[in-house]
């Protein structure tokens, strides 16, 4: 009983504030407060008509989409190396890439600004496809380490055994089977890369990505409720595309006939 | 070997060797198939059988030596354009093709038409006894019918050699008799060289036209089954296919003097080590000694023991005997015939054997 109230204070906490997000997004008044005034849609139409929020959806949609595919790639190497090799070091070498996922944003923020400052490049988007390639691929990884090791390694000598060669057999089998997996990494890599703001923030140049350009506009409060509305937004295709990853990645499951673990459960 | 004498090779190999870091996995293998043969390679697990197998196929490269397919250097070889094909242990269906598909994967490069290569699918499915299973899931298949798809898949690309990588050892047992009998037929049907690794060796002696059984990466002995049975080169293929009992003996000359056995003279045959004098051990199989009530028939000898233990198998029984003058036990198996001799334990009881049907190796030591 006690911890039934626990969860469901849990619960309340958790994501009341989502609930808010929603509520306000359609109310009619500029300030952020109860009572609510009436329903309303003008937030919403007013988005599109705010050209720098649209400058940054464009911004953040290049970079999530080029380090989803990015963090998928060297993923894909990555999960293939560790399920097929051994080599000395293995262990060392993918708990280094897994350390991001441990690692406290804002230090792998600032280290990557020295960095890139060090070296000389201009903050534009590359560096943060770059950022957010390196926080995105423990995801990929662990999501993609789950494919390979619920292949059976014969079916890719069988390919061979019945004539394609190592590339052809990697398309003809390998690829359709982790097919589920690649499209899970994907759509989760995107998923964190648009919703990530430290990173975003440190290393974006001019053109900042959407939730760095949602944080300057809170600054004036007759924004917010525009900001509500696109929150809103963000909440639910940030939901819908997680459904996604993990529904593909049980098909993956499924078809193979075995449980690989994944991490949303 | 009398048998590929007559057959053209179609797999040679010459001192392979096989190393993994410092593991010699292979050590000096020499061997010749015929085409057309039924070869097994059998031997305890980690023996190499599968490793042999796979430097076949173009899955591992030899360290040293040579090997030959059909007549061909496969130096540099990859297993893709080689004239083999193989059945794995896991059968490798791919799950997400359909059986007809899975069957069909290694006509992509056949020339013929599509209409063609269906046909050629439906055939082969016919052929392992799947017909009209091709729109099937291959994942909803039983552990039989994949095992049938996996066949039917290597089959249709007529390879001049069959690999079989264990293919019962995931069958239970009376569906593994049933795939016994079914393989050796298809084998007989298409005409294609077969060989086939397992570690059981009743499976070696039932299918197989020669046997090579091999221990810790070398081939000990390479024979027709008969001839494994009756006549192992050594003491460890003796204990490996069937069971033996041991005794010690004295030699000299060509007679030996058997614990428990008594006197008896030997050919050089019988004695794959050479005949020494001195200690030996002597070999013999339980369904060569009998329980008998009276005189054996002529050329038998006879001697007297007291039953240890008794086994019963229903259409077998198995006694542990001791015979008088000998400390360790021999095992004896005797037919469960209405009428026949039987024995309890305790009982003293008259054995009959015959002095051709011992081995002499050397001792122990």
């Amino acid at each position: 009983m006690i911890l039934r109230v626990y969860v469901l204070a849990y619960m309340v906490f958790l994501y009341a504030p989502i609930v808010l997000l929603p509520l306000f997004a359609f109310n009619d008044g500029t300030v952020i407060a109860f009572p609510l005034q009436g329903f309303t849609t003008r937030w919403f139409a007013e988005l599109p008509q705010t050209p720098a929020l649209v400058q940054s959806v464009r911004t953040s949609a290049i970079i999530a989409v080029s380090a989803a595919l990015l963090s998928t790639i060297l993923g894909i190497c990555a999960a293939r190396a560790s399920a097929r090799y051994d080599f000395s070091g293995k262990r060392a070498v993918l708990g280094f890439v897994m350390l991001p996922l441990v690692l406290p944003e804002i230090i792998i923020a600032v280290s990557l600004l020295v960095v890139v400052l060090a070296l000389g490049l201009q903050l534009t988007a590359f560096t943060v496809i770059l950022g957010h390639t390196l926080i995105c691929m423990p995801f990929s990884i662990a999501i993609l380490n789950g494919s390979f090791s619920a292949l059976d390694r014969s079916l890719e000598e069988a390919a061979v055994d019945l004539g394609e060669t190592r590339a052809s057999s990697f398309r003809r089998v390998t690829l359709p089977l982790i097919a589920p997996g690649i499209v899970a990494s994907l759509l989760i890599a995107f998923t964190i890369s648009l919703d990530e703001f430290i990173i975003a923030f440190f290393l974006t140049g001019t053109n900042p990505t959407l939730p760095v350009y949602l944080w300057g506009q809170l600054r004036f409060p007759a924004k917010l409720p525009v900001v509500m509305a696109l929150g809103t937004i963000l909440v639910l295709s940030s939901v819908l595309l997680l459904c996604l990853a993990e529904w593909a990645r049980r098909r993956g499951v499924a078809r193979t006939g075995r449980m690989d673990g994944g991490f949303l459960g | 070997m009398k048998e590929t004498a007559q057959r053209r090779p179609i797999v040679q190999m010459q001192g392979i060797d096989k190393r993994f870091d410092d593991d010699l996995i292979l050590r000096g293998i020499d061997l010749e198939i015929g085409e057309g043969e039924f070869f097994s390679l059998l031997g305890p697990s980690g023996c190499g059988k599968t490793t042999l197998l796979r430097t076949i196929a173009g899955f591992e490269t030899p360290s040293a030596g040579r090997l030959i397919l059909d007549g061909r250097d496969m130096a540099g070889v990859p297993a893709n354009h080689r004239p083999t094909n193989m059945v794995f242990q896991s059968y490798a269906i791919f799950p997400h093709l359909n059986v007809a598909d899975n069957v069909g994967f290694g006509l992509r490069r056949d020339p013929r038409n599509a209409q063609d290569k269906a046909r050629a699918v439906a055939e082969a499915l016919e052929m392992v006894g799947l017909a009209g299973y091709g729109r099937r899931s291959a994942t909803a298949l039983s552990g039989g019918q994949r095992q049938r798809v996996a066949l039917a898949r290597a089959l249709i690309l007529k390879p001049r050699v069959l690999l079989l990588d264990e293919p019962m050892s995931a069958l239970d047992k009376k569906l593994r008799e049933t795939m016994q009998a079914e393989l050796r037929r298809l084998q007989r049907q298409v005409g294609i060289t077969f060989i086939l690794v397992t570690h059981d060796q009743e499976e070696a002696l039932i299918m197989s036209d020669r046997v090579a059984v091999m221990f810790d990466g070398r081939i000990a002995q390479m024979a027709p089954p008969r001839e494994l049975y009756l006549r192992p080169a050594s003491r460890q293929v003796a204990q490996f296919i069937g069971f033996m009992s041991f005794l010690p003996a004295q030699v000299s000359g060509a007679e030996v003097d058997v614990a428990g056995l008594g006197r008896a003279g030997v050919e050089p045959g019988q004695a794959p080590g050479g005949l020494h004098d001195g200690q030996a051990d002597i070999g013999i199989r339980p369904e060569m000694l009998s329980l008998v009530e009276d005189a054996p028939r002529p050329g038998q000898r006879l001697s007297e023991g007291v039953v240890t233990e008794v086994e019963y198998y229903g259409d077998m029984s198995y006694y542990d005997i001791v015979l008088d003058g000998a400390a360790q036990p021999v095992v004896v198996s005797m037919k469960n015939l209405p009428g026949g001799v039987a024995a309890e334990l305790g009982d003293r009881v008259k054995v009959s054997w015959d002095a051709s049907s011992l081995m002499v190796f050397p001792p122990r030591s």
